[in-house]
């Protein structure tokens, strides 16, 4: 009788500094694992395929359904979330690493602070009054909801990034992510009375002029997000911004 | 002198709206999270929240959404607090739609609004079916404005450990633990807001995220922070069995029409819509849920003999699902691998909420002088069953009335020196309980014994309630207990030690369990999901009452506190019929 199993190769690293080393885990095959379910496995009992006890594989993860970001990691080359990727759809061995444009804090854990700080820059949010009550808020047709949908689904995962030839440790240029929130809150009714301000910063340093049009972003967002058309559009918004400025300086 | 910081524990929306609040009034926040605050378990809110503005002209109003939520929580909440927060409900959502949240909109461009269980009224504002994501993003950026101008710091991947209490027994500040240097360190604040979510992970497998452990309420409650009502948790009629998890199907599916049916004679069998006439899909959790295990258990009807119903919408035009739906039908698909427009989906019950926490006063102040609670973690609005589309409600509304009302405490401290001592003990304790623990060397693995509880807890603690098998689970908590002193750690690493942490959150979670447990055990009545068959009927005689625990040494002790019915008089649940004839 043919024993299954699910076979996983992990790339781990102790610190950021350190270097990086394969372990090879496998264990008895079930319907229904995901990559995520089957390091958990793996932690009930951490021993490498060869028999060596080892610690628990480090990985961040939280909410297991696709919609908060955590677990980005690259699968048998290919960046996305742990938690959806199923291994009845996966070559064996599964191999897993690190996302590779963000420092390693540990194994498969990395540090995505920077895209944080980039939507801080940017200033992507409806700069409110205040949260007293103030009445309802502006209307928007069902058509600009939908879009404007979209691009909100973005979870700051960084699967465009990972992809994106532009984006490394060396380059400044911010990314397909913050791009698509520009153009979310450039299009929303209040968040427009900000628009030059989000334009200004992505016409500077590290805009959206930097981005090489490789489009492998649209290729790998989980969320299906259309960021070829926010680049497109963000161009559009920052060449009329542009020649505006040229014109009223 | 400049205004002393506070501190908020925990990044959901309950977090950033009390982060945002203390922040609007010019005081600076700290906010420790131990995932990026976008990241919060918040975002696997689906369907939407409740306010009762009658758009759709059904003569809907925050009294009737009052009375909603007070009859389908089995009138076990105090009444003030839940009419303060349905009177809320409008001016919430028109804020979140001030902040830019891309809610679903009419063709006349304003908001749209759904129907939910337990309610008559279209009351349910959403974006798709992710509201509780797009909702949180929507604060998040609020937050990172405020980040911008200095107000806020936040601390991220921080785990918090304990409330830094004085000799006075106020809370001047907490511990918390740097998730990657492992180094324990104090930070004073002159208040405390816990708003770490719930406990689903006591459960092992359930609705809830993998941060969701209840360890912070945990440790507060053996500090001397009172859990109220803790045996009160919902379980969802509607999740994708998982083997690391279970996905929600939102309840909005059968809002915009999903209907649930198994085959009985070789026909399909609405069973929902036969037992409860006036409410049929859209009954509230509980009922649908003991329901679904009635059809499957007892009479044995389960999909292909599988604990397994279907949750159908076949029948809806597949674009209204993908503009309505989308993100729901989106996890169902990638989970499953069916197309849920074109084949029912297979669906069975799931630990989702936890309806009771830590006991807060109407101004959400724990038991704790200085430590406030709010949102999942704390025990204030949903009674004994939570209605859907409230929970997003409740944790803005806590956070927007905890956030001043924490700075109005603040305020009206002194000064003193007893605040640092107070810190100065409480981080020497934690670290040296963490000396202890890099210490074990015993044969159990941590994560098994979490898997013990949750399977145990699962199995007695959620749907049907029998004294014999609670009293069983609590011995066997005793034994986890015993079991968890001979843990032995595989990772000796002072960085980023994930097991280790989790060792200290076990022990949180035991201490929770317990209070469930024992709560459970006591409450010898059937109140909203709280169903012990022994004991089928309400017994407002003995227990229309808040359950009370405090930690001792010798477990959970438990006393009882009357609740405030004063606004509407309970009278029975029924949802076989409207509500004018129940």
């Amino acid at each position: 009788m043919e024993t299954r199993s699910i076979r996983l190769r992990v790339k781990r690293q102790d610190r950021p500094q350190a270097q990086s080393y394969w372990q090879e885990f496998e264990i008895p095959y079930k319907p229904q694992h995901n990559v995520l379910s089957v390091l958990m496995e793996i932690r009930s009992n951490p021993v490498t395929r060869e028999g060596t006890p080892t610690t628990p594989v480090v990985w961040e993860a939280s909410c297991l359904e696709e919609v908060c970001g955590s677990c980005t990691m690259v699968i048998n080359g290919r960046v996305r979330q742990a938690c959806t990727a199923l291994i009845d759809k996966l070559e064996q061995p599964i191999v897993v690493e690190p996302m590779t444009k963000f420092p390693v804090v540990r194994d498969l854990m990395v540090d995505r602070s920077r895209m944080f700080e980039i939507l801080k820059k940017a200033r992507t949010w409806v700069p409110i009054d205040g949260t007293y009550a103030l009445g309802a808020g502006p209307r928007v047709s069902a058509q600009t909801q939908e879009f404007g949908y979209s691009l909100a689904r973005c979870m700051t995962c960084g699967c465009c990034l990972e992809a994106c030839p532009q984006f490394n440790d060396h380059s400044k240029f911010m990314g397909a992510a913050v791009i698509g929130q520009v153009v979310l809150f450039n299009m929303h009714p209040t968040g427009a009375m900000n628009k030059d301000e989000r334009l200004d910063v992505m016409m500077g340093e590290g805009g959206v002029s930097d981005c090489g049009n490789a489009q492998n972003c649209v290729q790998v967002c989980p969320k299906d997000i259309p960021l070829t058309t926010a680049i497109g559009e963000l161009g559009r918004q920052t060449t009329i911004k542009a020649l505006k400025d040229l014109l009223w300086r | 002198m400049a205004e002393q910081r506070l501190i908020v524990v925990g990044g959901g929306l309950a977090g950033l709206m009390t982060t945002i609040k203390i922040a609007e009034l010019g005081i600076p926040v700290d906010v420790f999270s131990i995932v990026p605050v976008k990241r919060s378990h918040s975002v696997c809110a689906q369907g939407g929240i409740n306010a009762a503005v009658n758009w759709k002209g059904e003569g809907d109003t925050p009294h009737e959404h009052f009375d909603d939520s007070i009859y389908g929580g089995d009138f076990l909440a105090n009444q003030p607090p839940v009419k303060a927060m349905c009177e809320a409900g409008p001016s919430i959502v028109f804020l979140l739609d001030r902040m830019g949240v891309m809610f679903n909109r009419t063709a006349e461009g304003l908001l749209d609004f759904r129907r939910f269980g337990g309610t008559k009224h279209h009351r349910t504002a959403f974006a798709g079916a992710t509201t509780g994501q797009q909702l949180l993003y929507a604060l998040d950026e609020q937050v990172r404005r405020f980040e911008a101008d200095g107000l806020v710091r936040k601390f991220e991947s921080w785990e918090f450990l304990s409330a830094a209490v004085d000799a006075g027994g106020r809370c001047r500040g907490i511990t918390a633990l740097d998730q990657r240097s492992m180094e324990v360190q104090a930070f004073p604040a002159g208040a405390v807001m816990l708003a770490t979510g719930g406990p689903g992970i006591v459960f092992g497998k359930s609705t809830n995220s993998t941060v969701n452990t209840g360890t912070a309420a945990g440790a507060v409650y053996q500090q001397g922070a009172h859990y109220a009502n803790g045996e009160f948790i919902q379980v969802h009629p509607t999740a994708i069995p998982g083997e690391d998890k279970l996905r929600l199907i939102s309840e909005s599916v059968r809002g915009e029409g999903g209907r649930v049916w198994t085959y009985r004679d070789g026909k399909p069998w609405y069973f929902l819509e036969e037992m409860y006439p006036a409410y049929g899909n859209l009954v509230p959790r509980d009922i649908a849920t003991r329901a679904i295990f009635k059809v499957v258990f007892e009479m044995g009807l389960g999909v292909d003999g599988q604990p397994m119903v279907y949750l159908d919408v076949t029948h809806i035009d597949p674009h209204l699902l993908d503009r309505k739906l989308g993100g729901v039908l989106e996890i169902y698909e990638k989970f499953m691998g069916d197309d849920p427009r074109k084949v029912p989906m297979k669906i069975f019950p799931g630990m989702h909420y936890s309806m009771g926490g830590l006991w807060v006063d109407y101004d959400h102040m724990t038991s704790i002088p200085g430590l406030f609670a709010a949102g999942e973690v704390d025990y204030q609005y949903h009674g004994a069953n939570r209605l859907g589309a409230n929970s997003l409600l409740s944790c803005l509304y806590s956070g927007q009335i905890a956030g001043p009302n924490m700075v109005q405490y603040a305020r009206s401290q002194s000064a003193d020196g007893a605040a640092e001592k107070g810190l100065d003990q409480e981080k020497r304790r934690q670290e040296d309980g963490f000396a202890r623990l890099r210490k074990m060397q015993g044969k159990e693995n941590v994560y098994v014994l979490a898997k013990e509880l949750g399977e145990w807890m699962t199995a007695n603690v959620t749907v049907i309630r029998d004294n014999d098998k609670l009293r069983a689970t609590d011995n066997k908590l005793l034994e986890l207990k015993d079991r968890w002193a001979n843990i032995g750690l595989h990772d000796k690493g002072a960085w980023t030690n994930q097991e280790l942490s989790f060792i200290k959150q076990l022990w949180n979670m035991l201490e929770l369990a317990r209070v469930i447990t024992l709560g459970a055990l006591r409450r010898n009545e059937s109140r909203g999901a709280h169903y012990k068959p022994a004991f089928p009927e309400r017994d407002d005689a003995n227990f229309l009452k808040t359950t009370m625990a405090s930690w001792s040494s010798d477990g959970p002790q438990l006393s009882y506190e009357d609740v405030d019915t004063s606004l509407i008089k309970p009278r029975p649940r029924k949802y076989d019929v409207e509500k004018s004839a129940a």
